[in-house]
Parts: C-alpha cells; structure tokens; sequence
C-alpha cells in the first residue's frame, strides 16, 4: 500500500520529469568547454601525425637515401619513389610523390625511415581545392621541411628518449 | 489607429478596397513581429539546447552568432526546390502554405495587451481551436503528395496524434471556460485580475499540465516529435522538401510554438496581467513594467521551458504517446470538469464568485 | 457592392466551385480535400450570417476531426478506378431518378418561396456583444435538456460499440503484448540487483611464476 501510495505521488507529482529538467537546467549554467577553433586551438602532442616533410641534414644535403622501406610499409600505397645513381655515387630519389587522398596518416612511413628524412609534421590545416596539387612531390616536401624544420627537430628531439 | 485609417482611405477609394488595405495592414502589423520572434527562436533554440549541453551554440554569424537566423533564412531561400517524382504537384506546393496559414490566422484574435488586437471576437476560444486543428492537413497532405513511404508514415503518425491530443486540449479549455465564463479571450484575462493568487493557475494546475503537454504534441516537439522521428522515418513528412518549402513547415512550427505560449499564457498565467497585484510594495515597484512586457516575460518564459523540455527529454514510443493522451490526459481532464464544478458550487477560492 | 456581399459571392463561388470538383474529381484523396474546401467556405458563410459558433464547431468538428479520420483511410486506399466504373451506364437510369427525385424533395421543401424576405421577414440585426454561443446553450441545456443528454448517451454508445467491435486480444503466443503501466511501474530494484561481494585476489598466477623460477 505504501509502495502504491509512492507511486501515485511520483506519478502525478512528475517527480521524474523535474528532476531530468534539474539536470539540464544546472548545466545550463555551466562553464562551457567548447574550443572555439580558429580562434583557440587544443595542445598538440609532439608526435601528432599531420602533414609529411621531407627533412635535410644541417649541410643541406637530403636525407633521404631511397630506400623505399616507407614506400613498402605504406598501408594504403600513397607513396611512390623512382632513383638513380647520382655523380658522387650516393642514390637518391628522382621522384618521391605522396598522395594526400591515398594516405591515412598512419605513421608508418616516418617509423620505417632509417634516415628520419620522412617524417609526418604537427601541420594539420591544409586543404586541395582541385586534382593534382593533391599529389605532394619531392620538391614540395622538401620545401615543406626546410619552413617547419625547426618544430620538426624539437618534436623529434622530445620524443627521442622513447624511440 | 486602423479605424482612422480606413476612414482615411475610404474618402477617395471604394469602400471594399480601404477595408481590404486596412485588413492587409493590420494582418502585416501583426504577422511581421511573429516572424521575427520565430527567426531568433530558432536561434535561441541552437543556443539553449547547446548550453544544456554545455556547447556554444551558434557564435560565427554576427556577434554572438546573433545573425545566424537572417543567414538560414537566405541559404533556405537561394536553394533550389526539388520535386519528387511522380509527385502531386500541386498538393506539394499548397501543403506548406496549408501549415503556415492557419497558424498565423490563429493571431487574429490573440490581445497582446488590453485592446491590442486584431479582431475581439466572442468566440474567441473557439476560433484559436478550430483554426489550429486545420494545421493537421499540412501534414497529412505534404505526407501524401510527397510519394514517399517515410512520407506517408510521417503523416499518418502526425494526424492521429494531433487528432488524440487535440481533445485533451479542448477539455483543458472548458475548465478555463468554466472559470471565466466566456470565450472572448480579453474577458478570460480579465477574470484573472488581482494578483498571483487570482489568476486560474492554481485551481487548474492539472490542466495547466495537460494543455501545455498537449501544446507539445500539437507543434510536434520533443518528446512528441515521433512525426518527425529522424532515428526511424528520416525526418517524417517534410522528407522531400528542400529550400524555402521546408523553411515554411519550420516557421509554421514556431509560429505554432509561440501561438501556445501565448494561449497558455492568457488562460492559464493572467496574460498581461501583473503577478503582483494588490500586494502594497511590490505593486508599485513593478508598475512601470507595459501589459505587453507581463505577457512578453510569461511567453518567453513558457518558451524556454519548451526548448528546455527538448534539450532534456528523449522521445517517446509511439504507443506510449498514445496512452498517454486516450488513457492519461483525457480521463484527466474530464474527471477535472467534474471538480471544477463542484468548486463552482461551492464558491471556492477567490476564484468562483 | 459592399464589402459583406463581395465575400459572400466569394465565399459562396468557392463553396459552390469545391462542391462541384469534390463530386467529379476521380482521386478519393483529392475528394475529401475539395470537400474540406466546401466545408470552410461554408463555415465562412455561417460565421457572416451571425452563427458564429455554428460555423467554427463545422471547422473544429467536421474538418478538423471527420475529415482528417476520412483522410486517413482515403489515403490507405489503393483504387482501382476502372473497376469502379463498370457497370456505370447499367445503373444510370436509376441513379438519375434518385438524384431527380431527391432534387424534386428538396425543392418543395427549400424551393424558393420558402424564402425572401416576405417569407421569413427582415433579420433580427443583433447588438455588437450578442453572443451566439449562450444563444444556442440556454434553450440546449433548459427546453431540450432530456434530448441533448439523449443524443450523448447515443453517441457514447456509439464509441463504446466502435472499441468493443474492434478491440481483440489475441493469445499471447501469437502477439507479444506490452503492459505499459506495468512497465511504468517498474522500479530500478526490480530490475537491477547490487550485490556485495570479497574482491577476488587471483593468487594462483603469482605462485605459478615463482615455480617456474
């Protein structure tokens, strides 16, 4: 009987209503946490996984040897690299394209690289308006490192102790 | 001001055309105010449920996103309608404006303050209840022509709701009917003069509850807003329509929304009417507050419970929905008529004299 | 022309106009929408002979209920209209006597000198705050009470035959039903048991390790 009683009163007095409405009215007061992004931006972890550079090293010759271990591990086969022998007998790459819509931004071409010359930047605020410039080429990713490298050897020289 | 006007304009025009300009005019005078609030409703609409949910809400148009309503309306507007195949053309067409319509013609006999009105009919009651139930046939019929089966399910589902609810509706409105004694809206407002403690909120407290949950079901809002039901049949009857035919269907819904904050209001609230009356120092202290700022305060209040109630409920299954009406509100109501009698009687309160 | 008559030749052109289409129209669906056209036009004419509340109960009631439950099923149909035409010459001859012989009863009954003013006299001009409401309500609810309350017995007969006609339970093997009360009345200690219990140190493991060392 008490149990019906209480019940009734929960029923008719919308007890359950007023308490989810008291829910929603104090988080109505609530701080709001949302990012407004381009004004403010999230803090970016170190080995975020952005836009790829191609690095050099501090005489300004390229790091990258072809290899082509990125371009094996690479999951969804955005990168392509050609090579040859060039006069001082080194090889290096002719070609080195990465396809910005193939790639999934996995990481592995950077964990691959035993030069640390590919490497995946902190940039994640690009966008292709068109086909074509969507196919990074080497010259590209060169450029491309020469303007961030210096963000590029400071995440490197974080993350180093745990490699 | 209006009489002024066409005794004005009938001096050198026919008789029948000032009438006309002068009816025009008044329907603009009171059709435009609607639409505005109903442009920045939807914006305070983004904006509450997203502090509920400790968003932002709109914040890139204008400051504080305060334009956002004016760059809707002209994406709405540019955007191109399309017709479903083998649709009825014409059905398609007049089903929005079949919406709209009777919730704006609703506003002739809405008073805004003591006299501020378009048309002070006797039956006033009644007219805001028949012209409301007309409402359904846009539904049903932008559910029909649109030759889509979430289309017709949408339909469907919204007639029989609106039909169901629309009962307990009426049935709260004979007890206020009961009270006053009359169906002219400015009478019933008036019966509710002297205070807080005058006014028919509390000896219809219930009804208070069953004409504002049916108002919900009536706009198709959350918890109600099964006609819609976007998890299960898309986005119900307006499925098909783009541009400005959908953005009709949405103005009819606020435009519908602010109609029952502003019934239940002056039924149920004391209209213009200041809570404080007869209280010594509260009375003048507040005096300064327009009628028109009483029942502006009470309807944006009743407002914001609306979108406060979507921010907070989920929806309800549809055979819960209509339990509620035929086997809850209905049985409530009537048993309510039966008390409001009695309380009639014998005299009680400072309400029944 | 005053402004009255304007909207009652409108109102009456309307109505006429929709009365026409609602007869001819072949889709069902459309019918009963032209029929609703009918009904308010009509509606507007009543309300400009002063029965005010006559024409908005046809609003509330007739379009707003019937017509929409009318809707309802019109829209579920799925008709075949070539069918439905068969046999309609056959029949002609009779469906136009009836038509003839109720248009000949309801001439002699609403024929035209039933009507004008020497008939029925110059219409009462009712005050501004006449209202036609309390009007119908007093003789409805005084003279007429026995057959007012007589007509709703009948018609909550109605609704109690309607649901019983159409209400059947079937077993529950066949249909699974859903008790909402019931499920209403739920509470979360029904449903939901907390149980306390010792947390459970996995031991065996650790020895096991220190075996094999």
């Amino acid at each position: 009987m008490g149990k019906f009683i209480k019940h009734q009163i929960k029923t008719w007095g919308l007890t359950e209503l007023f308490k989810g409405l008291s829910v929603t009215g104090k988080y109505f007061f609530k701080r709001k946490i949302t990012v407004r992004y381009p004004e403010e931006k999230t803090p970016i972890s170190p080995r975020f996984r952005g836009h790829h550079a191609l690095r050099r090293y501090e005489n300004g010759e390229e790091r990258c040897i072809a290899c082509k271990l990125c371009e094996a591990v690479c999951p969804a086969n955005a990168i392509t690299i050609e090579s040859e022998e060039r006069d001082d007998g080194t090889r290096r790459t002719t070609q080195y394209d990465i396809d910005m819509f193939k790639c999934i931004y996995c990481g592995f071409c950077e964990e691959a690289c035993p030069v640390d010359a590919v490497v995946e930047t902190r940039v994640f605020e690009y966008e292709f308006h068109e086909r074509g410039p969507h196919i990074r080429t080497k010259e590209d990713l060169l450029a491309f490192g020469d303007k961030h490298e210096e963000q590029i050897a400071a995440d490197r020289a974080v993350d180093a102790k745990y490699r | 001001m209006f009489d002024a006007l066409q005794a004005f304009l009938s001096g050198f025009l026919f008789d029948w055309l000032a009438i006309v300009i002068t009816l025009v005019l008044q329907a603009v005078s009171v059709v435009l105010p609607i639409m505005l609030v109903v442009a920045w409703l939807t914006y305070a609409e983004r904006k509450v449920i997203g502090f509920m949910q400790v968003r932002m809400g709109p914040n890139r148009v204008g400051p504080l996103g305060l334009l956002q309503p004016i760059a809707d309306a002209l994406k709405l507007m540019t955007k191109e309608v399309i017709f479903p195949a083998q649709s009825n053309k014409y059905l398609f067409i007049i089903a929005p404006v079949l919406a709209l319509a009777p919730a704006v013609a609703a506003w002739a006999v809405i008073p805004f303050s003591e006299g501020m009105l378009v048309s002070d009919i006797n039956a006033g009651v009644l007219y805001v209840l028949a012209v409301s139930s007309i409402i359904v046939y846009g539904t049903i019929i932008a559910g029909w022509a649109s030759n889509s089966k979430y289309a017709f399910l949408g339909a469907l589902r919204g007639s029989a709701q609106k039909i169901s609810y629309e009962i307990a509706m009426g049935f709260a409105l004979v007890t206020v009917l009961m009270i006053a004694g009359s169906m002219n809206l400015t009478e019933i407002v008036n019966g509710q003069k002297g205070g807080f403690f005058h006014w028919y909120l509390l000896p219809l407290l219930p009804m208070f509850f069953v004409y504002f949950i049916s108002g919900l079901a009536e706009t198709n809002r959350t918890p109600f807003d099964v006609i819609e039901g976007e998890a299960e049949i898309v986005a119900g009857f307006h499925v098909d329509y783009s541009g400005m035919t959908f953005g009709v269907f949405m103005l009819a819904e606020y435009a519908m929304m602010i109609l029952i904050s502003f019934m239940t209001s002056i039924m149920f609230l004391g209209g213009w009417l200041s809570p404080f009356e007869g209280i010594p120092f509260l009375e003048p202290m507040f005096a300064w507050v327009p009628q028109l700022g009483w029942l502006a305060f009470k309807v944006s209040f009743l407002l914001f419970v609306f979108l406060w109630l979507r921010a907070t409920f989920p929806r309800y299954r549809y055979d819960q929905l209509m339990r509620l009406g035929w086997k809850v509100l209905i049985p409530l109501t009537i048993v309510w008529v039966f008390v409001v009698g009695a309380m009639q009687y014998f005299s009680f309160g400072p309400w029944f004299n | 022309m005053t402004f009255e008559q304007f909207i009652f030749y409108l109102l009456a052109t309307i109505a006429t106009v929709a009365g026409l289409m609602m007869i001819s129209v072949k889709n069902p669906v459309k019918a009963a929408l032209w029929l609703v056209l009918a009904f308010i036009s009509t509606a507007g004419i009543w309300i400009m002979a002063q029965a005010e509340f006559l024409g908005l109960v046809l609003i509330l009631v007739y379009v707003g209920a019937v017509m929409v439950l009318f809707l309802f099923v019109v829209m579920m149909l799925d008709i075949n209209m070539a069918i439905l035409k068969e046999g309609f010459t056959k029949y002609l001859p009779l469906g136009a006597m009836a038509a003839i012989a109720i248009f000949a009863l309801m001439y002699m009954v609403l024929g035209p000198e039933h009507f004008g003013l020497e008939v029925t006299g110059n219409p009462v001009i009712q005050p501004a705050d006449y209202s036609n409401t309390v009007a119908l309500a007093v003789p409805l609810y005084t003279q007429h009470a026995y057959a007012f309350v007589l007509a709703a017995v009948l018609l909550l007969l109605g609704i109690v035959a309607a649901i019983a006609l159409t209400l059947r339970r079937r077993s529950t093997t066949e249909v699974l039903y859903q008790d909402i009360d019931k499920q209403n009345k739920t509470l979360a200690v029904d449903r939901f048991r907390m149980v306390k219990m010792e947390a459970v140190v996995e031991k065996d493991i650790v020895t096991k390790e220190e075996d094999d060392k």
